[in-house]
């Protein structure tokens, strides 16, 4: 965090000095490491045995918050018969097929809940297939709303005792050999967590991309839910799981999506041949009780945002409007879709992928097959300029003579160049103004899409095909001489308005039946009002600590999600020092805005048949759930199993110790020519990489390694290696290293450390090498240097499809890589062993 | 003279290592880059205070600990860069801060060798001398210097001298009782070799273990006297001299 959020890190230093304890894990000792309580080496890719171990230690001690447990988890609830767990099936869940690498999750429903019926689309495991995965959780599909429970948590169906009995082998012995941690480092750990959760006290996690790109990187993070949840850190000050972005947005870019299988504000993208028409797939997309029950308000008034006047009752809202998903559609199936000719167009905006994603040579290849790329950028990043100076082309794989791919640049605006919101990690959106116009033919991503679809429906005719396009909303006031598309005016399109074009103060506003638009139901409120909330800047010396009046979060500027949590079932706090939301007698009060209804009283209990919110009881915070508990076990949504599960990563040196099963059973692997893998337990890929950042340097550098003052702090792409391990191979402080995976051979300038350390795994030595991947072959940088990413390979989460790059395997060589074919000579004879 | 001498208290505790005092200082004075080296020491590619690195963070890495400490000019009590400066390009400000004037500094070099810290360098392409302003411009128009503004994590702290010692005393004071005994502040004590420094700094090892001199002197310090010897050495020599004109017979 020190290392990549040096700004927000000063509220680490801030909590230390007011006594926070601090720890640290991770592979690399980094400037985090440097200014903690305490820091744990851990070998890439095994952070599910340590949060296991946190479970096992908090279940086997009997320190779960019994009451919120008990109150506000699905602990009690009891489960399938039929479902096995992994300590039954060596290391697989039920439901697993062999032959197509997919789960079917029937077995691991709510007792008495009938699971949802398996439609076979293109080779089944609908959401596996099309990345549902995201929406079907947070909706829990196929979850009643009041399952069959046992509050004794005896029962060996409840889930209680299922988690204790799944993690009855993630034992400190556990961690020591497969993580590399000490025992006594493990219980130091173990205790500080322990002890500062409950009433009194809450502990935080933080993570970022270390825990999410893996082949198991949605059940890192749904373990750290599990210990939360348990201990009672959820939906109370202090508390949470808290996801560092890797740039400025990235929150605003999921909730209005840059995602193939998303809609705005978390609504599942249609499927061609799932879904009939709105209603059908309004029935199939989420359940009827909690919060998602009110989807049709959300989605209607999408879809009237989107196409105004052309959406009505009689025609579906024009929902028929929308594309549909007909499967995988994300970033890696694309890059393959490239190399086989079927996509043809590419735009790529504010991104790098040539540098920044896994197997960089599978992603220029992509490139140089396509038949146009649009690249809008601030710099001319390797992603435009590869059909002169890739890789490949040194090599001879590319020839620039043949490469068809017809380049445009589209020099892009700086964030000071343009007016909008950044939505931060913690959902707040803040309004930037700006400062001056950008030069020449630089414009915004606003300018161009909304010029682009202007110029494209001018070019349309009355066909009927057309009419999705020449019947949306676009109609933006446009100012100044560069004719930049209002932001604001955008902004209050996303918020909504009523009938009367009144802006709305509320997404419970938000109707069903097509009397209200909205472009993000999550966003509903931004502009209530007809104020620009976003842009609010009180500052905190004329407010309270929760400073609702700085930006505006959503949903509806609460600050902590589900902060019903943070008071007893009563209603009562559950300390007067953790003291937060609570019912005052009449309805729910404190310092943040309810993320409840302000006046359903804790008593209050669904009758039967009761749809959305009223389903949930007075008793019931995690009001997007099913069943408005959080969940311990997942019944539904995921693709790899209902308990996160230790597996070893794709490309691993070392052998699961838990169980026969090797590595992640659903994770999606591409074999192909252009993505081949280093066996696993290889000798000749004996050591651990995982790739990292540094303060430096953004990304893959094209917003630093053009600027001298940073590119002079860190000039050359170097690696972070032991001393043992240099000692081990040959290699000098401040020379050259070789390092090669099935993929890839780079040269890297070597910095030897003591930072690093060698792990002692079961008797066992393990070494590390860390890479930060900030150098590139262009991007106007005056420093240059190898690509680290060309070295993962593409296997990917079942669940989002995020690639597994921290935490692969390799080989290094002492000195500088060989030059154009004897470079791929050397990798061959890697990959044929 | 202001009333109030001001300075920098640069608590290394807490340092970061984020460097953004660095880029800040050269944002702010347009000091150029000071080359593409890759030095293989740690994090620190920028090497030592120079003529184009007015901020340096050092990183030492030590068993188990990583210690970063961002180095500055000390502006010294006792300056003598200023006080062998021939021109006048070197003057103490109204904030009793010590900045070089580039449009007056000749390129004599003779304040390189007279700082006992090793910062004021020139630069080999217009051979002047040059160092950190104690952002003397920002200082006027009552900013606080750019590097100070850019910390994090208030490692960098910019006030009032008085001040600046007060707090840092009882921020030592408060790590000892925690535990951290090797704490400690250099440049905090007025009758130290220089006088004490306009910039001091809150160390948890030697000074040497940052590349800082352990007992810096005023290398001027001695110059007064070395004057009276050479002023009676010269003045011996003439009354030789016209002893020897005066014992000479007409």
């Amino acid at each position: 965090m020190a290392e990549c959020h040096p700004v927000g890190y000063q509220w680490v230093m801030e909590a230390r000095a007011r006594g926070a304890k601090v720890f640290h894990v991770d592979p690399r000792f980094s400037r985090t490491s440097a200014t903690v309580d305490r820091y744990l080496a851990i070998r890439a890719g095994t952070d599910i045995v340590l949060l296991g171990a946190l479970i096992n230690y908090v279940l086997s001690n009997g320190l779960d918050f019994r009451e919120y447990v008990l109150a506000y988890t699905n602990a009690a609830t009891l489960v399938n018969g039929d479902f096995r767990d992994t300590e039954d099936l060596d290391g697989l869940f039920s439901g697993f097929d062999e032959e197509t690498g997919r789960y079917d999750p029937s077995t691991w429903a709510y007792e008495g809940d009938v699971p949802e019926e398996e439609e076979p689309v293109e080779g089944g495991g609908h959401h596996a297939e099309a990345a549902g995965s995201d929406s079907y959780g947070a909706r829990g599909a196929g979850a009643s709303a009041s399952p069959p429970s046992d509050p004794t948590l005896t029962d060996p169906r409840c889930v209680y005792q299922i988690l204790k009995r799944h993690y009855s082998r993630y034992t400190p012995e556990m961690v020591e050999e497969l993580c590399g941690i000490p025992p006594e480092r493990f219980h130091e750990l173990a205790e500080a967590v322990t002890a500062n959760s409950g009433r009194e006290r809450t502990t935080a996690w933080v993570y970022s991309v270390g825990w999410t790109q893996h082949s198991v990187g949605v059940q890192y993070i749904r373990a750290a839910a599990i210990l939360q949840l348990l201990l009672g850190n959820m939906g109370r000050p202090g508390g949470g799981i808290m996801a560092l972005r890797g740039h400025a947005s990235i929150q605003g870019s999921t909730d209005i999506p840059t995602l193939f299988n998303l809609l705005p504000g978390y609504i599942a993208m249609p499927h061609a041949h799932r879904h009939d028409g709105l209603d059908h797939y309004l029935e199939q997309e989420g359940a009827d009780t909690g919060w998602w029950g009110n989807r049709r308000a959300y989605v209607v008034s999408l879809l009237k945002a989107w196409w105004g006047d052309a959406a009505t009752e009689d025609n579906d809202y024009r929902f028929d409007y929308l594309p549909r998903l007909t499967g995988d559609h994300g970033h890696y199936a694309t890059v393959m879709g490239q190399i086989d000719g079927t996509v043809k167009g590419y735009f790529v905006v504010g991104e790098n992928p040539a540098v920044g994603s896994a197997n960089g040579k599978a992603q220029r290849l992509g490139l140089a097959n396509l038949d146009w790329l649009v690249v809008r950028d601030l710099m001319l990043v390797e992603t435009a300029t590869f059909w002169k100076d890739a890789p490949e082309i040194e090599t001879g794989e590319l020839r620039t003579g043949e490469i068809g791919t017809e380049v445009f640049f589209l020099p892009a605006a700086s964030h000071v160049e343009k007016e909008g919101t950044f939505t931060n990690t913690q959902r707040l959106l803040q309004w930037r103004e700006k400062a001056l116009d950008p030069p020449d033919d630089c414009r915004s991503d606003l300018w161009f899409y909304y010029h682009l679809g202007k110029r494209i429906r001018q070019r349309l005719g009355d066909d009927e095909i057309d009419r999705p396009v020449t019947e949306l909303t676009w109609d933006y006031p446009e100012i100044g001489a560069q004719r930049d598309p209002d932001a604001a005016a955008v902004l209050r399109e996303i918020n909504g308005t009523a009938a009367d074009g009144r802006p709305l103060a509320s997404l419970r506003e938000l109707k069903p039946d097509g009397s209200t638009s909205c472009g993000c139901w999550i966003y509903c409120g931004v502009y209530a009002d007809g104020v620009n909330m976003a842009a609010r800047r009180t500052p905190h010396t004329e407010q309270g600590p929760v400073a609702l009046e700085w930006g505006w979060a959503w949903p509806a500027n609460r600050r902590i999600l589900y902060n019903r949590a943070s008071a007893d079932p009563q209603g009562r706090p559950w300390s007067e020092r953790k003291k937060y939301v609570y019912w005052d007698g009449t309805k729910w009060t404190g310092p943040d805005v309810p993320d409840f209804e302000e006046d359903k009283a804790p008593d209050y209990r669904p009758q039967e048949g009761a749809r959305a919110q009223d389903a949930l009881a007075g008793t019931d915070p995690f009001i997007m759930q099913s069943d408005g508990r959080g969940w311990l076990f997942v019944p539904s949504g995921l693709a790899d199993g209902p308990l996160p599960t230790h597996y070893e990563p794709h490309e691993s040196p070392v052998r699961n110790a838990l169980y026969g099963q090797q590595a992640n059973p659903a994770r999606r692997t591409i074999d192909r020519p252009e993505n081949p893998y280093n066996p696993a337990l290889s000798p000749r890929f004996p050591y651990v990489y995982t790739t990292s950042r540094l303060t430096e340097h953004h990304t893959t550098g094209a917003m630093s390694r053009p600027l001298p003052y940073l590119a002079e702090l860190q000039p050359e792409a170097f690696c972070e290696v032991s001393r043992e391990m240099a000692e081990e191979i040959g290699l000098e402080n401040g020379d050259w290293a070789t390092i090669v995976t099935a993929r890839a051979a780079i040269e890297l300038r070597v910095l030897v450390t003591g930072r690093v350390r060698p792990l002692r795994l079961n008797g066992k030595v393990v070494h590390q090498i860390v890479m930060p991947y900030h150098w590139g072959y262009s991007s106007g940088g005056v420093v240059t240097g190898d690509v680290v990413n060309d070295l993962p390979s593409i296997v990917l989460d079942p669940n989002v499809y995020i690639q597994e790059s921290k935490a692969g395997t390799c080989d290094v060589l002492p000195g500088r890589r060989p030059r154009g074919r004897a470079l791929l000579d050397l990798i061959e004879r890697y990959r044929d062993g | 003279m202001a009333e109030q001498r001001m300075g920098f208290f640069t608590d290394t505790t807490v340092c970061i290592g984020c460097k953004a005092c660095e880029v800040a200082c050269k944002e702010w004075n347009d000091v150029p880059d000071d080359g593409f080296v890759f030095r293989a020491t740690s994090y620190d590619n920028t090497g030592a205070l120079g003529a184009s690195t007015w901020r340096h963070v050092a990183f030492v890495e030590q068993d188990g600990r990583w210690l970063m400490s961002s180095d500055v000019c000390k502006h010294c009590t006792n300056a003598a860069c200023l006080d062998v400066c021939p021109t006048g390009a070197l003057f103490r400000t109204e904030f009793d801060t010590v900045v070089v004037q580039a449009d007056v500094c000749n390129g004599c070099g003779y304040c390189v060798p007279a700082c006992p810290y090793g910062v004021i360098d020139r630069r080999e392409d217009d051979g002047r001398a040059w160092k950190c302003t104690l952002c003397y411009d920002r200082l006027r128009g009552g900013m606080e210097p750019a590097c100070a503004k850019a910390c994090p994590t208030k490692s960098i702290q910019f006030g009032p001298l008085d001040e600046l010692r007060e707090r840092a005393a009882k921020r030592v004071e408060r790590l000892h009782a925690e535990g951290t005994t090797q704490a400690r502040l250099y440049g905090a004590n007025p009758d130290d070799g220089v006088g004490g420094t306009g910039a001091f700094f809150l160390l948890l090892d030697e000074p040497e273990t940052y590349g800082l001199p352990p007992d810096p002197v005023v290398t001027t310090r001695d110059l007064p006297a070395m004057w009276r010897w050479a002023g009676g050495a010269a003045l011996a020599l003439a009354a030789g001299v016209a002893a020897c004109f005066a014992g000479r017979k007409p």
